[in-house]
């Protein structure tokens, strides 16, 4: 079993890394920015609101996509810096 | 031609399409129909994970809710996308990579033991009834106002249709089906979307014109919307909630229950290589948010749009007299789904907040009550007769809710009766059985899922989208944390998951039956479904990210107190965390 190499070991730590930056993005876009920190955000208006109601309806989930295809494309590269990917 | 002809045309053809598509696919051995034979593309595995997904919660039920709870009902839209980013992170490469066909598969080989795949099978089945009878519903709503028949009726004849659909093909037949609908759903989602936000704003993009400039009044559209509701009593649309630990929980109940859905899982084994999992995330994302941006703007439109219908010389003047209603809100009165009531018989109709703080004004306009009551269900199919558009649009509207209430409720119900089937008789009670006994069992889990499903789906607990955010919860509670564990540790044993899926399982359940009736039975709960009696001011439907953390909690402290998990079960999860190696799917 190979999988208890160090390189697979720096694999997988790399990923957490990956996945954890990823995450604190995926939550300040949502419960940061749209929920809990709104009231902070009341100052910034945006069409007839302010910015954290944008966030709550369209940011987030723009900010979704965009870290899933980021998080796709990085792993791609990881994969195949470590030589774990596919043939 | 009648507005009921022209129905009848939209829908009737679209459903030949999807038939005719199933046909030409069905599923001829038991691999083709659970996962398609594994060779599906990203873009069109992401496009049929997107009609598979958008539900009858999404599509009818869900700018409704919005329309309803203006800023604090986000929660939905943030809910229901941001699970993917969980999906695309935490499982579905791995669960690529494992190669196996269903969810409760995964669970027993990880935790070696039947136990534990029992007690998914179970997690499974309870999640799934429950999203089906959120789906039931939305499609009786559907069906009723198309067909112009009771309610009921409507769902009887939901459940007929839906299971003929379900019956017909496995996975592979319901892949290409899926995209099919995927296509009519998204359009006739937009179309009038599109429409709408052109006569309000000018702008021809739903999503920006939800913060463009209201045309007929100067100045933004939310702005204006915020108006003239609160001149009624309402509370403002774009308000503050005060209660944010609910709306947290809430949300995240939705996201973690989203990762831990079966039918959505299952599509992720469909695609050839671990990274094409990862691609297929954020493809079914790109597909969902074409409609879960559009979503917002139709919510708030309609409002509007509703508002300015009743009250045409603005709030403070006079509202349309009954015998001068538009002709949609006497055709939605057959269906029950619009009541009114003249309360004091003035003839007009009184659409406003019944609330005590509102009540001087009330009395001073001489109004004796709220008048008009609207099912927050009908909001979609109804927005394009509101905004006054095209017979064809409304045909066009009703096709796509049903393409959207039927794919889920498909895929749903494929995801029991495999779990049936597959887990349950073969995988336990008779490991002997021929494929065909298999495929036969599958059919027959499927038709009783139906049945239960429709019983209950006369009298849910909720607004559609509210019955399926309950089924998140059961997912959310039960089977994702089970998963996440399996793979991010190995310290996590047999007796663990086990206990952590029970205690998460039953707590959310008993949770959810206290106030919304014991399986969902009406008027067997035990406390009324107010705020004031909720936990903390934790609702039904939020519970569901606190059996997680309740199901996280008891699996570690049951593992750390017994013994490790076998060696080569912690290779298993050594492996599942490399992408290379990845055959296709297999069975076992």
């Amino acid at each position: 079993m190979s999988g208890h190499s160090y390189d697979a070991e720096n694999y997988w730590k790399a990923n957490l890394r990956l996945i954890f930056g990823s995450l604190v993005i995926w939550a300040l876009a949502s419960y940061g920015f749209a929920i809990l920190l709104r009231p902070l955000l009341s100052g910034i208006a945006i069409g007839g609101t302010d910015l954290g109601f944008w966030f709550a309806q369209q940011g987030s989930i723009l900010t979704f996509i965009a870290l899933i295809f980021f998080y796709a494309w990085r792993m791609n590269k990881i994969d195949e810096k470590f030589g774990v990917h596919e043939e | 031609m009648s507005q009921f002809a022209i129905n009848l045309l939209f829908v009737g053809g679209s459903f030949l399409l999807y038939i005719g598509i199933a046909i030409w696919a069905k599923a001829g051995s038991t691999k083709d129909f659970y996962v398609a034979g594994g060779g599906v593309h990203p873009v069109t595995n992401g496009m049929a994970i997107g009609a598979d997904w958008m539900s009858a919660a999404s599509f009818i039920s869900m700018a409704g809710l919005i329309a309803a709870g203006g800023y604090a009902n986000s929660t939905f839209l943030m809910g229901w996308t941001g699970g993917y980013v969980l999906l695309a992170m935490l499982l579905a490469p791995y669960l690529r990579k494992f190669g196996k066909f269903t969810v409760p598969e995964f669970i027993g080989d990880r935790f070696y033991s039947k136990q534990a795949r029992l007690v998914a099978v179970l997690c499974l089945i309870v999640a799934s009834v429950t999203y089906v009878i959120g789906q039931m519903a939305g499609a009786g709503v559907a069906f009723s106002r198309f067909l112009e028949v009771e309610s009921t009726t409507g769902l009887m004849i939901a459940a007929v249709v839906v299971f003929i659909y379900a019956v017909l093909g496995g996975m592979k037949g319901i892949t290409y089906t899926q995209v099919a609908q995927y296509c009519v759903l998204i359009i006739s989602y937009t179309i009038p979307a599109v429409f709408i936000s052109l006569q309000l704003t000018g702008n021809p993009l739903p999503p920006l014109g939800l913060f463009s400039t209201h045309i007929e009044s100067g100045v933004p559209l939310l702005e204006r919307l915020d108006q003239i509701i609160t001149e009624l009593g309402f509370r403002d649309y774009t308000a503050d909630v005060d209660n944010k630990l609910n709306m947290v929980l809430f949300t995240l109940s939705l996201m973690i229950g989203t990762a831990g859905l079966p039918h959505v899982i299952i599509r992720f084994f469909t695609v050839p290589k671990v990274t094409d999992a990862r691609w297929s995330a954020g493809w079914a994302l790109v597909f969902i948010a074409l409609l879960y941006l559009t979503a917002p703007a139709v919510a708030s439109m309609a409002r509007l749009n509703l508002m300015t219908t009743i009250y045409p010389e603005g709030p403070a003047a006079e509202p349309i007299e009954y015998d001068n209603r538009p002709e949609w809100i006497a055709t939605w009165e057959q269906t029950g789904l619009i009541t009114y009531e003249d309360k004091n018989n003035d003839g007009r109709i009184q659409l406003y907040n019944d609330s005590e703080a509102f009540a001087p004004e009330a009395e001073r306009r001489g109004w004796a009550g709220n008048e008009l009551v609207v099912n927050n269900d009908i909001l979609v199919l109804a927005n394009p007769e509101i905004a006054n558009l095209p017979g064809w649009v409304i045909g066009l509207i009703a096709a796509g809710g049903l393409a959207a209430a039927l794919s889920t409720a498909a895929g749903l119900l494929l995801a029991i009766s495999s779990a049936v089937s597959h887990d349950l008789i073969k995988g336990s009670i008779n490991p002997k059985i021929s494929e065909k006994g298999e495929l036969k069992s599958a059919r027959i889990s499927l038709a009783v899922a139906i049945v239960v499903a429709t019983y209950l789906g006369a009298n849910p607990p909720g607004f559609a989208a509210q019955v399926v955010a309950l089924a998140f919860g059961i997912a959310a509670a039960s089977l994702f944390p089970a998963l996440m564990m399996g793979i991010f540790s190995k310290r996590v044993n047999n007796k663990g998951a086990v206990a952590g899926m029970l205690a998460g399982l039953s707590a959310t359940l008993v949770y959810i039956f206290i106030y919304l009736g014991w399986f969902f039975i009406p008027e067997t709960n035990n406390l009324a479904n107010t705020p004031d009696n909720w936990l903390l001011g934790i609702s039904p439907l939020s519970f569901g990210a606190v059996g997680a953390m309740i199901n996280f909690a008891v699996a570690f402290a049951v593992s750390y107190a017994t013994e490790e998990p076998p060696v080569e079960i912690q290779e298993l999860v050594e492996s599942v965390r490399y992408p290379r190696g990845a055959g296709s799917a297999q069975d076992h």
